[in-house]
């Protein structure tokens, strides 16, 4: 695979002398975090702040027959005790569905409950005094009176007919399902040499991000204006939502996003606490903090991969895989997500299965169902580790069935190198993939057959390790297809505004977001090197409607592929722009200089001319001097979205090398692998510590992660110290390496890489736990893979 | 209660609440958020501070147990250049995404490099284990910490 592109002004633009691009170089803002001078919303503080807390519903189903919040009012400090009917005053419900979707439905939520609670957790009524503290202790006193109902626990039994229907208006407990029935399955399965099924069972889990989701709102009504400060990953969709249902104009909403303590998906939805917090500021005439706790994170922080999923699989003696075919079943709480709604996993699942492999026959049935426990949504990688566990558990099982390496199969069966632009069974397009590229280089980094030796030697001395291969696609930069086509203000474009100040610094507005991945810096990085500016020199604002363009955000692995063309596109403008308005001052022409070390110079021998510096002096401070008819306009804006392919697909593959205690069912990691192409990559060290961070996230989903509910509806382990995340101790470490397919529809090449080390994580897990206990019989398809799942599995408890 | 105690090096008098717990009152009455409040039980590591030269967690502790007490944060070990060479590797390493584990991560680090010279991989992994990153994956905060700790020793050597 060659870095190459077939575009020649890629490398004119980037490749410039000093260029910053494919380059480590520090990010800007991480002084002000580590020396803790960042800026949080659970930071803020601002004059006549009132501090809402939520009294949440105890049960998961019921009635609420009273609120008694006499006494609670009562207390000093209380400033407003409201319940849902008097906060349905100034915020409407909504409804999460999107056209695109089809016969997905959803029943009108509310920011706070009104006369039905759906699940544990559900927020009932607002206590909003002068601290957090005396709210709760005024949400103790504060009297629910509940009448309990039946609550649908099992998304396995929720479309039984004598399940209770959560709502009756809805008709069934079906949220969506969609079916698709591709090339000949029936025939191929028919004709298979083996044909493997197995029932796969994905824990409900989530984010857990370090610094819960916080928001303050603060509705000033003498500029009848709200100014919403919340640590978002969409500025802009927050905008438009909270305007929607106040009853504003955007241009009455203004959003904040300053320092972000953790994302990854669980900060892209609008909850139904934070529409109050809105509300209540709107209500109150006052700005108004709302800080989750711990426990409020785990009951209402959006869910994800509650997934239980039956997959077959046919393959000929010779390896070659025939058929794919699944049957997912997933349970999403009582309402569909807003506005992204919760369809979308299960959606992503049927369209990526079998993604990697050449072939054509593939059928799927996806069913979405309504149950009594919090609302699952769209959580880093959406939909991939569940396609990508079921896809490669499957492709394991049929390699054992006919007793060939796992590596060898996967090499009869990825879609070759050189087959490209093609698509999948489910209609998805792929531009540039190298599975075959990234196999190859996997295979030298681990030196699998080092390993397999030292697998084999280690049997006779009763320890067993195992591999674990995991191949895996990924979308990134969505165009208007993920959302805009169904109907929903999410943004697919972004914009950047690119400036030389009157010292000949550069000020970059862009709108893509910043949580930690590193989008200031990729942005200064572009800037930098397409305008030859020092990164230093290049400053970078977002996370404000107010003063940045319009835009999607930072989701679905986008910000460097959109975002950053946009940058490199308006950085190039300016450039221009630069250099017309020099060579009128330097009388040469515009194609005779260049701009390099922040200084105009001689394109042919780089001679200096004249420092950015002064030129910027002579603009913005001298223009009598300019010769007659130049206007200098040396600000730029650009924006992009992808128009060609809906997606850029990425892809890659994952190895675990694990060890199992038979015992006592401990998993010891002991490395992991990651090849991954994403394009162009802008900065290395970025790219690889996403990619880390990402395995991480999906490790945990292997071993640790569980919402557990029982049969009511309770979650039995909401806090940290009964939720296991991955921590320092259990983590090993993870050599990752990269192919590099520039996408050709943009001029940077680059694509996401944000979501693939937890889109294949997992399923190289399990796939080694497998392997590591197959002289034992035993085949494992759940996960997280606790020691009890294991010695149950091994008949051992 | 009335508590008297030094924090980073500057007396503090405050009027505290009892049940008012010391992270709390760094970042609500001192403006110090440095110290962030992660799971508020004592699991996640994000509000480690330094008492009397000993790291705890803030949200397990009682403001009013510091009283006489010598408190430092993160502000004052930045202020101080203690950490510098252990943040200059952070930031080399790109050992933090959203930074909000960070101070707490900082903080459990050097207690560690001040009780070892050259603690291994598993040794800095083991003491970190009660600090929650979620964005990382550790590993290059374990780099960093390894860096910063070989810089010691080669300069103390």
């Amino acid at each position: 695979m060659s870095i190459t592109s077939s575009n020649p002004e890629i490398l004119s633009e980037l490749d410039r002398p000093n260029s910053y691009i494919g380059k480590v170089v520090p990010r800007p803002n991480l002084e002000r975090l580590m020396q803790g001078r960042g800026l949080y919303v659970s930071d803020m503080e601002l004059a006549r702040m009132g501090h809402v807390v939520f009294l949440r519903s105890p049960h998961a189903h019921a009635r609420i027959a009273g609120i008694d919040a006499g006494a609670a009012r009562q207390l000093p400090g209380v400033m407003a005790v409201v319940t849902g009917n008097e906060l349905a005053a100034v915020i409407t419900p909504w409804v999460g569905v999107l056209s695109h979707l089809k016969g997905l439905k959803s029943a009108p939520q509310h920011a706070l409950a009104i006369d039905r609670v759906c699940w544990q957790g559900e927020a009932v009524a607002a206590i909003v005094a002068t601290s957090r503290a005396v709210a709760e202790d005024a949400a103790e006193i504060v009297n629910v009176e509940y009448e309990e109902l039946e609550a649908v626990t099992d998304m396995r039994t929720a479309l039984d007919p004598d399940t209770p229907v959560i709502h009756p208006s809805l008709g069934d407990n079906l949220a969506f399902e969609r079916n698709l029935d591709a090339g000949e399955v029936d025939a191929a399965f028919a004709g298979s040499d083996a044909v493997v099924e197995a029932d796969f069972i994905f824990g409900r889990h989530t984010g857990v991000t370090l610094e819960p989701r916080s928001v303050v709102a603060d509705w000033n009504a003498a500029e009848a204006r709200l100014t919403i400060y919340q640590g978002t990953q969409a500025p802009h969709m927050v905008q438009n939502i909270a305007a929607l249902h106040l009853g504003l104009e955007e241009s009455q909403v203004r959003v904040v996003c300053k320092d972000v303590g953790g994302s990854f998906g669980i900060k892209v939805h609008i909850y139904a606490d934070e529409m109050a917090t809105y509300a209540l500021s709107k209500l109150l005439r006052r700005p108004i903090k709302f800080v989750a706790d711990r426990v409020e994170s785990f009951n209402t922080d959006i869910h994800a991969r509650d997934h239980r999923c039956r997959g077959r699989i046919g393959v000929g003696r010779d390896g070659v895989i025939t058929a794919f075919e699944i049957d997912d079943l997933t349970g999403i709480g009582p309402y569909s997500m807003y506005p992204r709604t919760s369809a979308i996993e299960a959606n992503q699942v049927v369209n990526l299965v079998g993604g990697p492999y050449v072939t054509r026959n593939y059928r799927a049935r996806a069913r979405v169902v309504f149950q009594n426990k919090n609302v699952m949504c769209q959580y880093r990688a959406v939909g991939h580790p569940i396609a990508c566990s079921v896809t490669e558990g499957l492709v394991d099982l049929a390699a054992a069935k006919i007793g060939m390496d796992p590596v060898e199969i996967r090499r009869r069966n990825l879609i070759a190198d050189n087959a490209y632009p093609c698509a999948s069974p489910s209609g998805l397009r792929f531009e540039l993939l190298s599975h075959h590229a990234a196999m190859n280089k996997l295979m030298t980094m681990m030196d699998y057959d080092a390993l397999r030796a030292e697998q084999s030697a280690l049997r006779a001395s009763n320890i067993h390790r195992g591999i674990g291969i995991a191949s895996f696609i990924e979308v990134t930069n969505p165009s208007a297809a993920f959302y805009g086509v169904g109907g929903a203000k999410i943004s697919s474009q972004d914009g950047v505004a690119v400036r030389l100040d009157a010292q000949g610094s550069v000020i970059c507005q862009t709108s893509i977001t910043e949580q930690g991945q590193g989008s200031e810096s990729l942005t200064a990085q572009i800037v930098g090197s397409v305008l030859g500016v020092s990164m230093e020199r290049v400053r970078v604002i977002l996370g404000d409607t107010d003063n940045t363009p319009y835009g999607g955000g930072t989701w679905a692995s986008r910000g460097a592929g959109i975002g950053g063309e946009a940058a490199l596109q308006a950085a190039k403008i300016l450039r221009r722009n630069i250099l017309d308005v020099a060579a009128a001052i330097l009388q040469s022409s515009p194609a005779e200089l260049d701009i390099v070390g922040d200084a105009i110079v001689n394109a042919v021998d780089g001679s200096s001319r004249m420092e950015l510096r002064e030129f910027a002096r002579i603009v913005y401070f001298r223009p009598d001097t300019l010769p007659p008819g130049i206007q200098p306009e040396l600000m730029a804006t650009r924006h992009f979205v992808p128009r060609e392919y809906p997606f850029a697909f990425t892809n890659g593959v994952q190895a675990s090398w694990l060890e199992v205690d038979t015992d006592t069912g401990f998993v010891k990691l002991l490395r992991h692998w990651v090849v991954e192409d994403c394009g162009t990559i802008i900065n290395p060290q970025l790219v690889d510590e996403q990619i880390r961070g990402g395995v991480v996230q999906g490790l945990g989903a292997a071993l640790f992660e569980k919402c557990v509910y029982d049969e009511r509806g309770q979650l039995t382990n909401a806090n940290m110290a009964d939720y296991l995340v991955p921590m320092s101790g259990e983590m090993p470490d993870i050599d990752v390496g990269h192919v590099v397919s520039p996408t050709s529809e943009t001029e940077l090449g680059a694509k996401g890489a944000g979501e693939a080390g937890t889109a294949g994580a997992a399923a190289a897990v399990a796939n080694a736990v497998n392997d590591a206990l197959r002289p034992f019989g035993v085949v494992i398809t759940e996960i997280p893979l606790t020691p009890q799942i294991i010695l149950t599995a091994l008949g051992r408890i | 209660m009335p508590i008297s105690l030094e924090v980073n090096g500057e007396r503090v008098d405050a009027h505290v609440l009892p049940r008012l717990n010391l992270a709390d009152f760094l970042r609500e009455q001192l403006q110090l958020t440095g110290t962030h409040v992660g799971c508020e039980h004592g699991v996640c590591g994000a509000c480690t501070v330094r008492v009397n030269g000993e790291i705890v967690r803030s949200c397990l502790m009682l403001a009013v147990q510091t009283n006489g007490a010598s408190v430092q944060t993160i502000e004052g070990l930045s202020d101080s250049g203690e950490v510098a060479d252990l943040q200059a590797a952070f930031r080399d390493r790109n050992a933090l995404q959203c930074g909000f584990c960070t101070p707490g991560m900082l903080m459990a680090a050097q207690d560690l490099l001040k009780q070892q010279t050259e603690p291994g991989r598993e040794q800095i992994r083991e003491h970190l284990s009660g600090n929650y990153c979620r964005c990382t994956g550790y590993q290059a905060i374990v780099d960093a910490v390894e860096t910063t700790a070989r810089a010691r020793g080669r300069r103390t050597a």
